[in-house]
């Protein structure tokens, strides 16, 4: 049997009065794979996973998610998925227990299997000792743990993780990977939209690059790296005047250079030669390196080869 | 996983009064939880009830029909009064909700659409019950005598929750166009102060000016505290009982397919 399809997006178009926010997005997530939607803010991924979950029209172009069209069968889509989004959506009043216990009725499940379930799921977040408390006296990072868990209280075949780590504390941040680790391999169905690169990197099968409304590049995170594909030497000097020396006698070679760090960075085609040339320029320049290093490809150069703009950037302007 | 999951798979109408029996305790919950809203719904009437007997009754009670303390006048006013500022809460709920993404997983779940309103509304009758409960024993401690056959109290029980889920209901819609929780208490009291002063709640309409009297007259707060007051006190109900009725039918008809329609509007833009 050929692979199977567990959400299919074609020539997908949204705008706002005249503002376009997706221009044509088009992907495929297999059965039991994670794609990750990455980008920076605004670039449409909130927008996308709205749509694939119904909560949204969209104006063009064709979805469907569990072979179900989500314009025309939105009640069916409703049963197969979950949907985790970027403010914890769960009841502040009422607790841990009762929020999964009410999903769970809502999502058709028997008392019985909502009962179960709920102290399953509470056992499985680490939320037993909390699960009798209000909501409200939760920490940000049990809030989010409790909002997955509600998401997967009939454990739907696909889920949707819409920035499920942002504003976590890095703690709390592997933890949810680990939680998110354990629902792939369970072969659950996963599209998740993420602004950090490491955490597509971390978790995808399959990667998709969008900005401003459009896929700028897919693969998975292997085939991303090599399209940068050369490694990047970093040199970082003791002082700003040996930095511009250094600059002036490279030249055509350097990349980029950071006054703050007192850095040049050089991509390099082989470490041996390239790395060798350099150091005997700058001995003949008598210009010391204070320390140096070689670095793989991140997709953090990805973005910024692709976008021109480091992601890091667009995370400040948030 | 311990056990396969089992599904409840109902009929679309079954699912409406499943759903909204779900979100029904869910807002109930809220009320018993939420400990400062419900001192108020204790104490706030105890309080209206007090100082308005205390300060008014010597200057209004002369004003009166012979026979009638201030007291047996003002009840049906105060109750009716309660009820229209209970609502309030009523929009608060539903601004709350509109504002965070509860709403968002409500309705990428396969339930009912109504249900949530349904909820809110539904449980608040439930509040203002108690109110009025409060109200009428507090009221009888103070000297308040009703000539009421039982019959009569189920009609007023009648009257004041058809009246009661007419105006959550309008509240409902003020809840969905509020943009924040301060503009929703702002909003409901320019709508509901009005309305509870320009009536027959705490004097009789005789002593006020042509035009103000003919909207107190008319207004459908007026009607249903004439209708509440005639049956407690057993005076002769006219007109009021079917116009406090046919009032509240009217707008929950307006009311309940624009707030659903609304509601639904604004949570897809969220």
């Amino acid at each position: 049997m050929a692979e199977q399809i567990a959400i299919k997006v074609s020539n997908l178009k949204k705008s706002y009065g005249k503002t376009s926010v997706l221009k044509g997005i088009d992907f495929k997530v297999r059965k039991g794979s994670m794609l990750a939607l990455l980008g920076p803010n605004g670039a449409g991924k909130t927008t996308t996973v709205r749509i694939l979950s119904t909560l949204l029209k969209y104006d063009e172009g064709e979805v469907s998610v569990h072979g179900y069209d989500v314009k025309k069968q939105s009640e069916q889509v409703k049963s197969v998925i979950g949907l985790t989004g970027q403010s914890a959506a769960v009841d502040e009043l009422l607790t841990g227990r009762e929020n999964l216990i009410m999903m769970g009725r809502l999502y058709r499940l028997t008392k019985a299997s909502a009962d179960s379930r709920a102290s399953e799921l509470l056992e499985e977040f680490d939320l037993i000792d909390a699960a009798e408390r209000p909501v409200k006296t939760y920490s940000g990072g049990m809030r989010r743990r409790l909002d997955l868990a509600v998401s997967l209280i009939a454990t739907p075949p696909i889920i949707f993780l819409d920035e499920p780590t942002t504003g976590l504390d890095p703690r709390s941040r592997i933890a949810m990977w680990e939680i998110i680790r354990k629902l792939m391999s369970d072969g659950t169905t996963i599209l998740l939209t993420t602004q950090y690169l490491e955490e597509a990197d971390q978790l995808a099968d399959q990667i998709i690059v969008i900005d401003g409304g459009k896929v700028i590049a897919e693969g998975t995170a292997k085939e991303l790296k090599a399209k940068v594909g050369k490694d990047r030497l970093e040199l970082i000097f003791r002082s700003a005047n040996e930095l511009r020396a250094a600059v002036k006698l490279l030249n055509k070679e350097v990349a980029g250079t950071d006054d703050k760090e007192q850095s040049l960075t050089i991509m390099i085609n082989d470490t041996n030669t390239d790395v060798r040339n350099v150091l005997d320029k700058l001995a003949k320049g008598s210009i010391n390196v204070e320390s140096m290093a070689v670095h793989k490809p991140t997709l953090d150069d990805v973005f910024l080869s692709l976008t021109g703009k480091t992601a890091k950037v667009e995370e400040e302007e948030k | 996983m311990a056990a396969a999951l089992e599904f409840q798979h109902k009929s679309k109408l079954l699912s409406f009064f499943t759903d909204s029996w779900i979100m029904i305790k869910r807002s109930s919950t809220h009320i018993l939880r939420n400990t400062d809203q419900l001192l108020g719904t204790f104490f706030q009437p105890i309080m209206f009830l007090v100082l308005f007997s205390a300060v008014f009754g010597g200057a209004i009670s002369r004003s009166l029909p012979p026979g009638v303390s201030y007291l047996n006048f003002l009840m049906a006013g105060i109750i009716v009064q309660t009820v229209a500022f209970g609502s309030t809460t009523t929009a608060i709920a539903i601004c709350n909700d509109l504002q965070k993404g509860l709403i968002d997983r409500f309705r990428s779940l396969p339930m009912s659409k109504m249900a949530v309103l349904n909820g809110h509304v539904v449980s608040d009758l439930l509040r203002n019950s108690i109110s009025t409960v409060v109200m009428l024993v507090a009221g009888l401690a103070m000297g308040f005598r009703s000539s009421a056959s039982l019959i009569d109290w189920l009609t007023i029980a009648g009257i004041l929750l058809l009246f009661t889920l007419a105006f959550s209901w309008l509240a409902a819609i003020v809840g969905v166009v509020a943009k924040s929780v301060e503009a929703v208490q702002w909003l409901s009291f320019v709508i509901v102060f009005p309305l509870t002063f320009a009536s027959s709640a705490f004097v009789q309409t005789e002593g006020m000016n042509s035009y103000l009297r003919a909207f107190a007259e008319n207004q459908p707060i007026t009607q249903v505290i004439e209708a509440v007051r005639a049956l407690m006190l057993d005076k002769p109900i006219g007109n009021h009982g079917w116009l406090a009725v046919a009032w509240s039918l009217l707008i929950l008809i307006i009311a309940v397919p624009l707030a659903t329609r609304m509601f639904a509007k604004k949570a897809s833009q969220a």
